[in-house]
């Protein structure tokens, strides 16, 4: 094996063979995000039902109660949090992926390895997360005498979505994260923002129709309905959003993926 | 080189002047485009250095080769630049092999984790697969002499435990090229020696090829045959590895060069002002350290007096003091009973410490100069620093790392 190094040239893809091999260190990344998280908060894993279930009793009583919006003729408890499940994740995912160059600056100036690992482990770290929290959801379906429906299998599916969602927007902001901190400052901002353009305390059926591809250039749209569609019985097949939501995530995350590679030469240099 | 695994030509790396101060902030950069807006924006005209430049060698198998130079010499540009962390800015390098580097004791430490765990975080970072990890654990564990405490957290580790346990794991990574920075700088003496052990024995016996950079010249004469010594950027010389460090003793001064007058006029000082040292030099006779002091050899020194009348100067001292200001020494023309009459005008004073009994390290040399009757003229507390150099240890011993100030001859008369 002959590793050359020379000066980078402009746009390239990303060089694929540098990642053979590396699954075992993005293992061990993942295992040393969830074990810090976890040993350094009190509550642990806890946090991970924590965090949707406050939320959904939050929104119930803003959303369900107050303002009385509809929930699709599901309880609104059940409406909220087959959002929140998704959301929090993906929220978090993102967070963590725009952080996780700059929270671990001190590996990226002393060691070598494919930097997308570290973007990718936080993204991935969170499904361990998105799986306790869809536990929750099928206990309070069960509270609510929903009878879970086959549908529920297509999880994978939807969190593999959300998952990607998350990883496009997140390497972008990584990269730029590294050169401008404001970046840190922006994604708190972004998630609020992106929060109210997502259905998660809303029904997408209050979108006017001829604005629904618009609306579902946010892939998170379709992430959420999909998790809507899983568990409320006669919810209708949301195929185009959701089609349009790949195809979003897609080209984000190939471009994505094309400035990342284009920005990690100098992030030793500027971190 | 007919085997050759390492091949570097013409590298450089330019830094942006201000890149070194970190990132920048989007306001920043939209500042500039506002003034600019037609200008590229970080264009490589503006403000620009070369941390390295023009540098070409190639180091053939299992070859250990010391890379030597002063701060900012460009040393860990290079090392990083092999180690694929930063990218150069023009030229090439080829490396055949794996690639393991070592920049610092402990990357990819997280001190929550366990001892166990970190092992395992560690030696993936650094670039070794799971299974080789799993067996070499036991090895690791052992050299790293943690015992009991491998399932506590770091963080309740002392840091000699850390380093050790840090550097167990980099002493086991099995790349063709291995890369350290300066990491010997660390952990007990027991220790060092038993990493300086590990790194001969990898490239003596396992046909591995070691690029190692130090400040330490005992450690880089004991590892390397050969070395490279860097200046600006800049390769200055090449070659085995006596030569080299001789030539950065003699010309990479460090805190004041030997031989050379030090003016002595702007520095602070109190006293009548009839009598001042004005400028310094020192030097040694012998010259080993190129004309620099070592421990327990001879130190010269010149003191060029400005009188602006006739006086007698009783008392003319040269003081050292380490760099936390503890007087070290006071060597007192009062101890020797003899007085200097000077003239109105410049005189030059030669005075010899016949034995400096200082370990290396930075030193601060003042002057007294008072006469007679109490009457201070001058005296200079900090008048500039002068470094004791490190030569090889006699009877290929190696200095303690917490070494005192003070040498000492030591004699093993008996071992029962």
């Amino acid at each position: 094996m002959i590793t050359t190094i020379r000066p980078p040239k402009g746009w390239a893809p990303l060089d694929l063979r540098e990642y053979v091999g590396a699954h075992e260190l993005l293992y061990f990344l993942v295992l040393r995000n969830l074990k810090v998280r976890y040993k350094q908060t009190v509550l642990g894993a806890a946090w991970a039902l924590l965090q949707p279930l406050l939320t959904m009793v939050l929104f119930s009583l803003i959303f369900g109660r107050l303002a009385r919006l509809g929930s699709d003729g599901l309880p609104y408890p059940v409406f909220a949090l087959a959002a929140l499940v998704p959301w929090t994740y993906f929220a978090n995912a993102l967070t963590q992926a725009g952080n996780s160059l700059v929270d671990q600056h001190q590996l990226l100036t002393k060691v070598y390895f494919p930097r997308l690992l570290l973007p990718l482990a936080a993204v991935i770290a969170g499904l361990v997360d998105l799986a306790i929290a869809f536990v929750l959801l099928l206990v309070v379906l069960a509270w609510y005498g929903i009878t879970p429906s086959p549908r529920l299998l297509a999880v994978p599916a939807f969190a593999l979505l959300a998952a990607t969602s998350a990883l496009a927007p997140g390497i972008w902001l990584a990269a730029l994260n590294v050169r401008y901190r404001d970046v840190r400052y922006v994604i708190p901002f972004l998630v609020q923002i992106w929060l109210f353009a997502t259905p998660v305390a809303y029904s997408s059926g209050l979108v006017p129709a001829r604005w629904r591809v618009l609306y579902h250039l946010n892939p998170m749209a379709g992430v959420v309905e999909g998790f809507r569609w899983m568990v409320a019985p006669h919810a209708l097949a949301q195929g185009d959003g959701l089609l349009v939501a790949v195809a979003v995530v897609a080209t984000w995350l190939t471009a994505g993926l094309y400035f990342f590679r284009r920005m990690e030469h100098s992030f030793a240099d500027v971190v | 080189m007919a085997d050759t695994v390492l091949r570097v030509d013409r590298l450089g790396k330019q830094y942006r002047i201000g890149q070194v101060h970190g990132p920048r902030t989007l306001r920043e950069e939209l500042v500039d485009l506002a003034r600019a807006p037609f200008r590229r924006p970080r264009s490589a005209q503006d403000g620009t250095v070369w941390a390295l430049r023009d540098v070409s060698f190639e180091i053939g198998r299992g070859e250990v080769v010391g890379i030597i130079g002063g701060n900012g010499a460009g040393k860990s540009t290079l090392l990083k630049i092999l180690s694929r962390i930063v990218a150069p800015t023009e030229g090439w390098a080829e490396i055949e092999g794996r690639i393991g580097s070592l920049l610092e004791a402990g990357t990819g430490f997280h001190s929550e984790l366990t001892g166990r765990e970190n092992v395992y975080m560690s030696g993936a970072i650094l670039g070794m697969r799971k299974a080789e990890i799993n067996r070499k654990f036991d090895a690791i564990v052992a050299f790293a002499d943690i015992g009991p405490f491998l399932d506590t957290p770091v963080k309740r580790y002392s840091s000699g435990m850390q380093v050790r346990l840090a550097f167990a794991v980099a002493a086991h990574l099995e790349p063709e090229v291995l890369i350290v920075d300066e990491v010997l700088a660390v952990g007990d003496a027991e220790f060092q020696k038993k990493c300086l052990g590990r790194m001969a024995d990898v490239s003596r016996s396992d046909g591995r090829t070691v690029l190692f950079v130090s400040h330490n010249m005992d450690a880089v004469q004991r590892l390397c045959a050969r070395s490279i010594l860097l200046e600006r950027g800049r390769t200055v010389a090449a070659g085995p590895t006596a030569g080299v460090v001789a030539q950065y003793l003699a010309h990479t001064g460090g805190p004041s060069s030997a031989g050379t007058w030090i003016d002595l006029s702007g520095v602070e000082r109190t006293g009548t002002g009839v009598a001042r040292a004005v400028r310094a030099r020192y030097w040694t006779e012998l010259d080993p350290a190129g004309g620099r002091p070592y421990p327990d050899g001879p130190l010269t020194i010149g003191l060029g007096i400005q009188a602006s009348a006739r006086c007698t100067i009783a008392s003319l001292a040269v003081t050292l003091y380490d760099l936390q200001g503890t007087k070290l020494v006071n060597a007192d023309t009062i101890a020797v009973g003899r007085t200097l009459r000077l003239e109105p005008g410049e005189h030059e004073v030669t005075l010899r410490i016949p034995e400096l009994h200082l370990n290396p390290g930075v030193y601060v040399m003042g002057f007294w100069l008072a006469g007679p009757l109490d009457a201070i003229h001058d005296f200079v507390l900090t008048g500039f620093e002068l470094e004791v150099v490190a030569l090889q240890s006699p009877g290929l011993g190696r200095p303690p790392t917490d070494d005192g100030m003070v040498t000492c001859r030591l004699e093993l008369l008996d071992v029962d």
